[in-house]
C-alpha cells in the first residue's frame, strides 16, 4: 500500500478550540498522479495541507507521506516534500537568486548556485533573478515560490491554492508547470476553489466538505455520477409543457423550469441520449424549439449534488 | 551539531543579505542613538550638575547598552515578520535543524550590531568620550555588551514567534523605549526615591551600563546600590545568562512547534 500511495491518510482530525476543522480526513493519492482537494473556503483544505506537510500535528488519525509516518518520521517527510502555499513563502527581502540558493543550501543540494540558476531559467525568472522578491509581480512571486519548493525534486508536491489571485496568463503558466511535473513523475496534491482548475489538472478529485472527504473520483467519474443536463429553450411559453413531457420521458427525471428564459431542463445519466435524438424527439412532439443543449455537468453541479449545498452559499457562511 | 552549524550559517547568511539588500532600516536604527547622544549630551548635559563633557562620557556607555537592549525590538520584529509572511513556515516544512533559525537570526544580529556600533563610538570619541581603562578591560566591556545583545535578541525572537504579527511587534517595540529610561543609562539613579531606585537598579540595563562605565573607566561604580549594580560584571553576566537560558530554549521550542 505504502509504496503505491504517495499520500495516505486515515481519520485525520484537527481542532482549533471550538472549531472542528478536520473530522476524519481519509485520503489516498496514488504515486505520480495529481490529486485536487476541492472545496469552498472553510472546508478544511488548508488545514489538511498544513497537517500533511508537518506544520500542524493531528489530534487523531495517521498519515504516511512517501512511505514515512507523518508524526514519527516528520524529518524524513520534510526531506521528501515540497510546499507552496498561501503561507509557506519566500523571503521578500532577498532576491530570487538569493532565495533559491538559500533553500538549496538548507537542503544540502550539491552546487546550490547551479541549481538556483537552473530553476530561475525554467520558471522564466533569469532576468529578474537579482531583484528583490518584494518587487516581483504576483505571478512571478508564485513561480519563485514554486521553484523554491522544487529545489530537491520532491516526491510529493503540495500546492495550496496555487493560482488564487493570479491573472489568466499567470494561471495558465502555473498549470503548465504542474502538468510538466506530473509528466516527470512528481505526485502533486493541490487545493483549489476553482472547479475549472481541478477539472483541468487533477487525475482524481477529493471533494472536501466540513472537514471530511465527501467524495472522490476522477473528474469524469464525478460528472458521470451526476449526469448531463438536457435543456430545451422554447420560442413560446405555451410550448413548455410539451417540452417538459418529452424530457420527462427521455431522462426519467423531473424537469426543472426556468420560465424567464423560456427553458426547461432535466438531468440524464442515459448514455444513449444524444443531442440529435433529443432534437428529433422534441421536434416530433411539436415543441417550438429555439435552442437545445446537452451539457456535461460542471463541478459546481457536482458539488451541489454531492454535498447538498452550492459552493456559493457556503462561501458566504465561511 | 554539524547540521546545526551548517544550517545556522546559512540562516546567518540570509539575515546578513537582507540587511545588505535593505540597508535603510539598519542605518536608521543606528542613527537613533547618535541623535540621542547629541541631544542628551548637549541639551540635557547643560542642565545637569555634571559638566557637559563628563555627562557625555557617562552617556556613551548608557546609549551602547540601550541600543543593545533594542535587540528585543529587532529580534521580535524580524521573527514576527518572518512568521507573518510565511517564511518561517517554509523553513518548517524543510529538513532544517530546528535551532538553526533562531540561532542564525541572533548570530547575524550580533554581526550587524558590532558593525553598527562603530559609528556611535566614533561620534562618542568626537564629543569627548574616551576609553580610560586598559585594553583588556575594554575588550571585556565589548564582550559583556554583545552577550547582553544576544540575550535580548533571544527574548525578542521568542516574543516575535509568539505574537506572529508585525503590527503587534511594532507596537510592543515602540513602547520598549521606556526600558532604558527606567535605568541608569541616561541619568544617575542615586537621587531617585528609594523604591524607584531599586526598580531601576534591578533593570538589567543598569548592571550592564555600570559594568561598561567601570571597564571603560568612565565613571566609578555608584556607592550603596543594589546587588547587580554594586557588582556590575557579575550582575551583567547573571542577567544575560538568565535571559538566554530562559528565552533561547523557549524560542527554539516555539519555532519547532509552530502553532500546532
Amino acid at each position: 500500500m505504502d509504496t503505491t500511495y504517495a499520500v495516505l491518510s486515515e481519520g485525520l482530525e484537527k481542532r482549533f478550540g471550538a472549531v472542528h476543522a478536520l473530522r476524519g480526513l481519509d485520503l489516498a493519492v496514488a504515486q505520480g498522479t495529481v490529486c485536487g482537494l476541492l472545496g469552498p473556503n472553510g472546508a478544511g483544505k488548508t488545514t489538511a495541507v498544513r497537517l500533511l506537510t508537518t506544520l500542524l500535528r493531528p489530534d487523531a488519525g495517521s498519515a504516511r507521506i512517501a512511505g514515512h509516518d507523518l508524526v514519527r518520521e516528520a524529518a524524513a517527510v520534510r526531506s521528501r516534500i515540497g510546499v507552496t502555499g498561501q503561507y509557506a513563502s519566500v523571503d521578500a527581502d532577498l532576491t530570487g537568486r538569493e532565495n533559491l540558493r538559500l533553500f538549496a543550501r538548507l537542503q544540502r543540494v550539491r552546487g546550490p548556485a547551479g541549481r538556483a540558476d537552473e530553476l530561475l531559467e525554467r520558471f522564466g525568472l533569469t532576468e529578474a533573478a537579482d531583484r528583490k522578491a518584494a518587487a516581483y509581480s504576483g505571478g512571478m512571486r508564485r513561480r519563485l515560490d514554486l521553484a523554491a519548493s522544487l529545489i530537491r525534486r520532491p516526491d510529493v508536491l503540495f500546492l495550496d491554492e496555487p493560482t488564487t489571485g493570479l491573472d489568466p496568463a499567470s494561471r495558465t503558466r502555473i498549470w503548465e508547470s504542474v502538468r510538466e511535473l506530473r509528466a516527470e513523475g512528481t505526485t502533486v496534491l493541490l487545493t483549489t476553489q476553482y472547479l475549472e482548475e481541478a477539472d483541468r489538472l487533477a487525475d482524481d478529485i477529493a471533494l472536501v466538505d466540513r472537514g471530511r472527504v465527501a467524495h472522490t473520483g476522477s473528474p469524469a467519474e464525478l460528472k458521470a455520477l451526476i449526469g448531463s443536463y438536457a435543456e430545451a429553450v422554447v420560442a413560446d411559453a405555451d410550448g413548455l409543457p410539451a417540452a417538459a413531457a418529452v424530457l420527462d420521458r427521455l431522462t426519467g427525471s423531473t424537469p426543472v423550469f426556468d420560465r424567464e428564459r423560456g427553458a426547461v431542463g432535466a438531468v440524464t445519466t442515459d448514455p444513449t441520449l444524444t443531442l440529435p435524438r433529443l432534437v428529433r424527439e422534441l421536434d416530433a412532439a411539436g415543441v417550438p424549439l429555439l435552442d437545445v443543449s446537452l451539457r456535461p455537468p460542471t463541478l459546481d453541479d457536482v458539488f451541489l449534488r454531492l454535498t447538498g449545498e452550492s459552493t456559493d452559499s457556503k462561501e458566504l457562511v465561511a | 551539531m554539524n547540521a546545526l552549524a551548517h544550517d545556522g550559517l546559512a540562516m546567518t547568511g540570509r539575515q546578513l543579505r537582507r540587511v545588505r539588500n535593505s540597508p535603510g532600516l539598519a542605518i536608521l536604527t543606528q542613527m537613533m542613538p547618535i541623535n540621542m547622544l547629541l541631544f542628551f549630551g548637549y541639551v540635557f548635559g547643560s542642565a545637569l550638575a555634571m559638566p557637559g563633557r563628563e555627562y557625555r562620557s557617562f552617556l556613551v556607555p548608557g546609549l551602547l547598552v540601550a541600543t543593545a537592549a533594542g535587540g528585543l525590538m529587532t529580534g521580535m520584529f524580524q521573527a514576527a515578520a518572518d512568521t507573518h509572511r510565511g517564511v518561517m513556515d517554509r523553513f518548517r516544512t524543510m529538513p532544517v535543524s530546528r535551532a538553526a533559525v533562531p540561532l542564525g537570526q541572533a548570530a547575524a544580529d550580533l554581526v550587524v550590531t558590532t558593525l553598527g556600533t562603530v559609528p556611535l563610538l566614533l561620534v562618542g570619541l568626537a564629543v569627548g568620550w574616551r576609553i580610560e581603562g586598559s585594553a583588556m578591560e575594554a575588550a571585556a566591556a565589548v564582550g559583556l555588551l554583545l552577550f547582553f545583545r544576544f540575550a535580548c535578541t533571544c527574548a525578542g525572537i521568542f516574543l516575535g514567534l509568539l505574537t506572529r504579527s508585525e503590527d503587534a511587534a511594532g507596537q510592543l517595540g515602540a513602547s520598549s523605549f521606556v526600558l532604558p529610561l527606567l535605568s541608569n543609562a541616561y541619568i544617575p539613579t542615586g537621587n531617585l526615591p528609594g523604591w524607584l531606585r531599586t526598580l531601576a537598579e534591578w533593570n538589567p540595563i543598569s548592571a550592564v551600563t555600570t559594568a561598561l562605565r567601570d571597564l571603560f573607566g568612565n565613571a566609578p561604580v555608584p556607592a550603596d546600590s543594589s546587588w547587580p549594580v554594586a557588582h556590575p560584571v557579575a550582575g551583567s553576566l547573571a542577567w544575560s545568562l538568565a535571559l538566554t537560558a530562559v528565552f533561547l530554549p523557549l524560542a527554539v521550542r516555539r519555532y519547532a512547534h509552530g502553532e500546532r
